[in-house]
C-alpha cells in the first residue's frame, strides 16, 4: 500500500442502499412465523442479517477491506474474543443440568 | 499536538503514521466490543432461560420507532463516511456539512430514544420503580419481564451514552473543520471518530433485532 485508499461516494451510497434493504428484510422476517419450519429459525435469520449488515459497515464504511493486514487481525481478534466469551459461558450454563 | 500533518520523528512515512493511528483506534474498539460483550452475554443467557417472557416483553416496545431509528442511525453512518471522504478529497465545505448532518441525525436518534423511554415510563415498564408488566401480572412474570427491561435500558442506555459522547466529538470536529484544520494530508481525527461512530452503529444493528424483533409474529 503506497497510496492511501480513498473509497468513492458511489460505494458508500450503494452500501447504504443494501443496508436499508436488509433493515426492511429483518423487520419483514420477524413478522413471519419461521419457527414452525425449524425451531429458532427466526433468531437465526435475524442474526444472520445483522452479521451481514455489520460486516458491510466494517468492510466499507470502516475501510476494513482496504486496511493493512495487521489492522484486519485486530478486527478478527475482537470478534474471536467475543465468541470465546459467549461460547465458554453458554457451554457452562447449558451443561449444568446434565448429570 | 500536531495538526498540520507533519511527519513525527518516530515514523518513516506518513502512511505508517496514519496506519498507526488507525491501528490504535481499532484496538480501542476491540475493547469496546468486549465492553458491550458482557451485556450481550447476559442477554443471551437470560433470553435462553426465559424465551417466552422475553418475547412477550419485546412485543410491548413500539417496532416503528426502532425501525425509524435504525434508518436514522445507518443514515448518520453514511454521512459520517461521506465526511471522511470529503476530508480525504480536500472538500472543506462539504466536510463541515457532512459532519453537521451526522450530528443532526445522531440528535434525532437520541430524541426518538427519549420518546421511547417516556413510553416505557408511562407503561410502568421501568425496572424496580412502580414496575408492573400488565394489569394482573403475577410475581414471576413481573420478575422475569424486569430482567428483559433491565437489559433493554442497560443496553440501549450504554449505547445512547456512546452516542452522546460521539455527538460531543462531532461538535469538536465541526469546530476544527470550520477552522479549516483538516486536509487530504491530515485528517486522522475525522477518520478515527468516524470509526467510533460506525462502531456505535454496529452495536445498534445488533440491538435492534435482539430487543425489538423477538418473535413478532
Amino acid at each position: 500500500m503506497s497510496e492511501h485508499h480513498i473509497v468513492s461516494p458511489k460505494i458508500y451510497f450503494s452500501i447504504f442502499g443494501i443496508l436499508m434493504i436488509c433493515t426492511f428484510l429483518t423487520v419483514a422476517a420477524a413478522e413471519v412465523d419461521l419457527n414452525r419450519y425449524f425451531s429458532g429459525l427466526n433468531i437465526i435469520v435475524a442474526l444472520t442479517i445483522a452479521v451481514f449488515k455489520a460486516s458491510l459497515v466494517v468492510l466499507f464504511f470502516m475501510h476494513g477491506k482496504y486496511s493493512p493486514k495487521r489492522t484486519q487481525l485486530v478486527i478478527i481478534a475482537s470478534v474471536f474474543w467475543l465468541a470465546i466469551m459467549l461460547f465458554m459461558t453458554m457451554s457452562d450454563y447449558i451443561t449444568r443440568q446434565w448429570t | 499536538m500536531h495538526r498540520t500533518g507533519e511527519l513525527y520523528e518516530q515514523y518513516r512515512t506518513m502512511e505508517q503514521q496514519r496506519e498507526t493511528a488507525s491501528l490504535g483506534m481499532w484496538i480501542f474498539l476491540s475493547t469496546e466490543v468486549l465492553f458491550f460483550g458482557g451485556l450481550f452475554m447476559t442477554y443471551t443467557l437470560n433470553r435462553s432461560t426465559y424465551p417466552g417472557i422475553f418475547s412477550e416483553a419485546s412485543k410491548t416496545i413500539k417496532l416503528s420507532w426502532g425501525a425509524i431509528n435504525t434508518v436514522v442511525l445507518i443514515g448518520s453512518s453514511l454521512t459520517m463516511a461521506m465526511a471522511v471522504w470529503a476530508s480525504q478529497a480536500g472538500r472543506k465545505k462539504a466536510l463541515t456539512c457532512f459532519l453537521i448532518a451526522t450530528l443532526v441525525l445522531g440528535t434525532v436518534f437520541l430524541g426518538i430514544k427519549s420518546i421511547e423511554y417516556h413510553d416505557k415510563y408511562v407503561e410502568h415498564h421501568i425496572p424496580g420503580w412502580n414496575f408492573n408488566f400488565e394489569p394482573g401480572a403475577d410475581a414471576a412474570t413481573n420478575a422475569h419481564t424486569q430482567l428483559f427491561f433491565s437489559l433493554y435500558f442497560g443496553m440501549t442506555g450504554l449505547h445512547a451514552l456512546h452516542m452522546i459522547v460521539g455527538a460531543g466529538l462531532l461538535i469538536w470536529l465541526t469546530k476544527q473543520s470550520l477552522k479549516g484544520r483538516f486536509t487530504p494530508e491530515y485528517n486522522t481525527p475525522v477518520e478515527n471518530i468516524g470509526l467510533y461512530w460506525h462502531f456505535v452503529d454496529i452495536v445498534w444493528i445488533f440491538l435492534f433485532p435482539l430487543l425489538y424483533l423477538i418473535d413478532r409474529h
